[in-house]
């Protein structure tokens, strides 16, 4: 079959299938305009030089494959931080779970609420940062959740906000197909710090677009897991101000497919960009995919990616990461590594560093590497006494920390250390 | 104390390269014993074969530690019966707390002596007493383990391991290498500290240096796998005036 023809099916199909939430004017024509740019582009098919490393037919097929529910008794995440919580179970909102946001010092509003308002500050942005994020390399998938989203938060800082927003995905259903979009508007000197906690669904697509103003820092912490058989693509649509700060740092653990694409705009000065991951995989059950996009259009932008991988028995992790760096964007600070921890000759790690440099006075550098555990060290550590599976843990962590160190709040990071301590400990 | 007997040891993946051929020493308990040779005569090849490092066939003879079979056990079982080898090149492990490391050592041999852990109270205070006398300081003890040390310092680290761990038999390999005057007198006092009537050392080093600070009761010269020639302290002596050469032509 022709590459066209299995384009066009896969995405006539699907297309088929979907139905617009109802909503205002705005939202109509943005959901519309959404699914234009879909059809336009059509759905990624494993022929796609984006989708080389990752297949995408489990995502794009009309139904969602069953994905049994895993729960190792470890409780929520971020449980006794103060935060402002909002629990979405299997993509529905559950006030239940979820703090009232009168009061909580930012605007705050669901998506299905703002896009009934005719008028809403969401209308310049929702839909729009993923739009333009479709160029050079086209994501639609995004473009899909734009069109489909029935719900998400949207979100704006005007001042510090101290609390974080932490959105918990529960997951349900074995059969729940889910698309959340968020919108992020962290005004002038604001700042913000937004978590993201659970698997959410058998099958989920978020998008969440943040723009951050001149001098607004925005903080993005991710906790992706943990059912085995839950598939997810995600995006992250970012765009920076004039000396603004956006940092992301997600970890996944388990998960059939997981797809996080992060694209990041720095369209002011002096801005700072930093998106880091960490995965654990065990099994060939396990698909992890990082695909991150960081577009430098403005003079001494600065960006840091920092991606590492713990594969084993038969695991797949991808790395697919650019920096581009546009005509005039001088004295631009550019960094990207990525790396994996291969636990056995089973595993694979696949990745594809790009940089693309049309300014002349940059700094810019890109390593991969793929590796085993550091014999030397095991040993040393077993000299000491050290147990064979706990010396091994313990350098997979060691592997490990360079990513967790990319987390500025020390509490959230241990925390974040302690499930992966327990991740490795349950596989001894 | 320590026990080898007509130790044959070759690398395991070459059958052709033979290092040790025919190594006996005993090694009663609260005595020093120095090991004395040039390059490439084996020295580190015995304290990696004592601790069970991968890479080496033993081929004949035994190596017992009060009795148990070395040989046998894995390395973090050689650690739990009371073997500790102080590195020649500590390794640096990023990401590994100092503290974190000892406290997993230290509580993973106790439990496999079917001995209590100790509190993290009193490991602690353990801890930083016995750092304040090799001066390391609150810092290095935060630090990940050996990472960004100078060559003293990590020297020092290791004779902190060695005292927390508080091995029967220690083996040192070429601590001196690497350290000035003034560090090789504190790792020296250190191990000074540490002798005891149950507690014994073998000491490995090119130099007679080390062995003014840290007095051996005897002291071996190995040469081509084998020790060729056994002694007192003056022994170490002779080799500082005079080189190996006299004692290797004198065992041809």
């Amino acid at each position: 079959m022709a590459v066209a023809q299995l384009k066009l099916d896969t995405t006539t199909n699907r297309l088929a299938a979907v139905t617009l939430p109802d909503g205002a004017v705005w939202a109509q024509a943005a959901r519309s305009d959404a699914l234009a740019r879909v059809s336009a582009m059509g759905l990624p098919t494993r022929r796609d030089e984006y989708w080389r490393y990752t297949d995408p037919a489990s995502l794009v097929a009309v139904d969602a494959p069953a994905a049994a529910l895993f729960d190792n008794g470890e409780g929520p995440l971020f449980a006794g931080l103060d935060k402002i919580a909002l629990v979405f179970v299997d993509g529905v909102f559950d006030a239940s779970q979820s703090d009232d946001l009168t009061g909580v010092g930012l605007e705050i509003d669901h998506l299905s609420t703002a896009t009934q308002a005719d008028i809403h500050w969401a209308t310049d942005l929702y839909g729009k940062l993923e739009e333009r994020g479709q160029h050079p390399v086209p994501r639609p998938l995004a473009a899909l959740n734009t069109a489909i989203a029935t719900d998400g938060i949207v979100i704006r800082a005007t001042a510090a906000v101290t609390k974080p927003v932490h959105i918990t995905y529960l997951h349900q259903s074995t059969t729940s197909d889910v698309t959340l979009h968020h919108v992020v508007r962290v005004e002038e000197g604001a700042s913000l710090t937004l978590l993201e906690t659970g698997p959410g669904a058998a099958r989920l697509n978020t998008c969440l677009e943040v723009d951050i103003a001149n001098t607004g820092q925005f903080h993005h912490i991710r906790a992706q897991g943990n059912d085995h058989e839950r598939r997810a693509v995600t995006h992250c649509f970012a765009q920076l101000g004039t000396e603004s700060v956006f940092k992301s740092f997600t970890l996944t653990f388990n998960g059939v497919l997981t797809r996080n694409e992060c694209v990041i705009d720095i369209r002011g000065d002096d801005a700072i960009a930093h998106v880091a991951g960490a995965c654990v995989g065990d099994g060939d059950d396990f698909h992890h995919d990082d695909t991150v996009f960081v577009t430098h259009d403005a003079l001494r932008g600065e960006s840091r990616q920092v991606f590492k991988k713990v594969l084993r028995n038969g695991a797949v992790g991808v790395f697919q990461g650019k920096i581009l760096v546009k005509q005039g964007a001088q004295k631009t600070d550019g960094y990207q590594i990525s790396q994996s921890l291969l636990l056995d000759d089973d595993s694979q790690f696949l990745a594809k560093p790009e940089l693309e440099i049309y300014a002349d006075d940059v700094a810019c550098s890109h390593g991969s590497t793929t590796g085993a555990i550091d014999e030397t060290a095991l040993f040393y550590l077993r000299s000491r006494g050290v147990p064979l599976h706990t010396a091994r843990n313990l350098l997979t962590l060691s592997f490990l920390a360079e990513a967790l160190a990319e987390i500025e709040d020390e509490a959230l990071a241990e925390e974040l250390q302690t499930r992966l301590e327990g991740w490795l400990a349950r596989r001894a | 104390m320590l026990e080898i007997n007509n130790l044959h040891a070759e690398l395991e993946d070459d059958s052709e390269v033979t290092i040790l051929k025919g190594l006996s020493l005993s090694i009663k308990p609260g005595e020093v014993h120095a090991i004395m040779g040039p390059n490439g005569s084996g020295k580190s090849t015995l304290s990696y074969i004592l601790s069970g490092k991968d890479g080496y066939k033993v081929t004949d003879g035994s190596a017992t530690l009060e009795g148990a079979d070395l040989l046998d056990l894995e390395p973090e079982e050689r650690a739990a019966a009371g073997l500790f080898l102080a590195f020649q090149y500590p390794v640096e492990i990023p990401g590994v707390g100092n503290m974190t490391f000892l406290r997993t050592a230290v509580n993973a041999q106790r439990k496999a002596r079917g001995e209590e852990e100790l509190s993290a109270g009193d490991f602690l205070k353990e801890v930083r007493a016995k750092a304040k006398d090799l001066q390391i300081d609150a810092d290095m003890l935060k630090r990940p383990v050996n990472v960004g040390f100078s060559g003293g310092e990590k020297k020092r680290n290791e004779i902190l391991q060695m005292a927390m761990l508080e091995p029967k038999m220690c083996i040192l390999d070429e601590t001196d290498s690497g350290l000035d005057v003034d560090a090789m007198k504190l790792v020296a006092d250190g191990v000074n500290a540490l002798r005891s009537d149950n507690r014994s050392f073998l000491v490995i080093t090119h130099y007679q240096r080390l062995l003014d600070h840290i007095k051996p009761d005897f002291v071996h010269i190995l040469s081509g796998g084998r020790i060729i020639k056994s002694g007192g302290p003056e022994l170490a002596l002779e080799v500082e005036n005079n080189g190996y050469a006299d004692l290797l032509a004198g065992a041809a």
